[in-house]
């Protein structure tokens, strides 16, 4: 059977780099509700980074992506000077030194990948959608969470693939191969939009009209989370939506602005943000030790 | 920092924004609250704050409807405890 929502897993090291001039090696292990990402980074800067789908249980999985972040490169757990764990899963990480919330990482990560003049973050996970404002530090001044349901979320999308048969990383791309924009679905709750399109379909509506229904639905329930917040400029948009332009170009040319480019991938903003925060409390430590 | 708990749904928006600038930490809001849906906590910038408790935050509608009855006088205890004004409802 051909699992339509399965997007792929895959790891990255830096080119040029070499961890054994590094000061400090930090690591960010964000644990999802639907992918886990590990990232190591030499002295701030990124040096490699796993992303995977996230497992039955969080110790597991955060284990899994930290091994994969570490394969080829000749690190081991024991070289890290610190780990600090976030995501969904963050309190089940055994090994992590400390856990620190998703929405102050996305906030640091974002600064990071799309520098300091990033003003508001998108963070669209697996399982909640976050609207997060920052300073130039990546020092979160303000956040709304969407804490109802799995709406414009990347589990709502796997289960949406999963039922029009397209492969999850396809949807953006065909829900713009329409003749006309059709309305958006009324619901974007997964369970009602799921029975809307079943229904669209059997009245014939094309695949990627339906597509384009959902991930405008979607886009406009993100714009409403904004629009309480506010949005100021720049925007960013962080985790694993922020690559289906289905839903991105539509919620852009709603607000009005377009979103940052990042440096990086988008995906692992979380545990970029970990790592940097682990840096920073490594610095900490020696000063301490230092002035004692 | 604006740290806003809640959600928006067919019925509504329900947000409770706790602005941890303003916040002294006394703790008193959270001492307040009957059903404790606001507790204190330490967040990742080391502030003892103010946060709605994460069983609570589906379904705040409901958890303070006892303090906001739909006749009758409505008595937010955990805004009436807090003198520098640091917790406002939307609804
Ligand atoms: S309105 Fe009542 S139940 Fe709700 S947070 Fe305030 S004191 Fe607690
Ligand atoms: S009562 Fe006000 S000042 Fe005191 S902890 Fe609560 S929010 Fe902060």
């Amino acid at each position: 059977m051909v699992e339509f929502w399965r997007w792929k897993e895959y790891r990255w090291t830096a080119p040029d780099a070499d961890w054994k001039n590094a000061g400090i090696i930090s690591c960010g292990i964000d644990v999802g509700s639907v992918s886990s990402q590990a990232v190591i980074m030499t002295d701030g800067n990124l040096y490699a980074y796993s992303n995977m789908r996230t497992g039955s249980n969080s110790p597991d999985s955060a284990r899994r992506a930290l091994d994969w972040a570490l394969e080829g490169t000749g690190l081991k757990q024991e070289n890290m000077h610190f780990i600090v764990g976030t995501g969904y899963g963050r309190i089940n990480i055994p090994f992590a030194n400390k856990a620190i919330t998703e929405i102050a990482c996305h906030a640091r990560g974002a600064n990071f990948m799309y520098g300091p003049t990033v003003r508001t973050v998108l963070d669209m996970g697996g399982q909640d959608c976050k609207a997060i404002r920052c300073d130039e530090k990546g020092k979160v001044t303000a956040f709304l969470m969407n804490d109802k349901c799995a709406a414009g979320t990347g589990r709502g999308m796997e289960v949406f693939a999963d039922l029009l048969q397209v492969h999850i990383e396809e949807v953006g791309d065909l829900s713009f191969k329409v003749d006309k924009e059709p309305p958006p679905v009324s619901s974007t709750c997964v369970v009602f939009a799921k029975s809307e399109a079943s229904a669209l379909l059997r009245k014939g509506v094309p695949k990627n009209e339906v597509l384009a229904a959902y991930c405008s639905a979607m886009a406009h329930r993100i714009f409403s989370l904004l629009e309480r917040l506010g949005v100021e400029k720049d925007f960013g948009i962080t985790g694993g939506i922020s690559k289906n332009r289905g839903v991105v170009d539509r919620l852009t040319k709603e607000l009005g602005i377009t979103s940052l480019t990042p440096r990086y991938d988008p995906q692992v903003a979380g545990g970029v943000g970990a790592a940097l925060f682990a840096k920073s409390l490594v610095e900490k430590q020696r000063a301490g030790q230092v002035a004692r | 920092m604006k740290a806003n708990y809640g959600y928006k749904d067919g019925s509504g928006e329900f947000f409770i924004t706790i602005d941890t600038d303003k916040c002294n930490s006394c703790g008193d809001c959270a001492k307040v609250c009957p059903p404790k849906v606001i507790v204190m906590i330490t967040n990742d910038y080391d502030e003892v704050v103010p946060a709605v408790a994460e069983e609570h935050r589906k379904k705040i509608k409901y958890d303070c409807a006892p303090c906001k009855p739909v006749s009758g006088p409505r008595n937010l205890p955990c805004v009436a405890a807090c003198k520098p004004v640091a917790i406002v409802h939307s609804w």
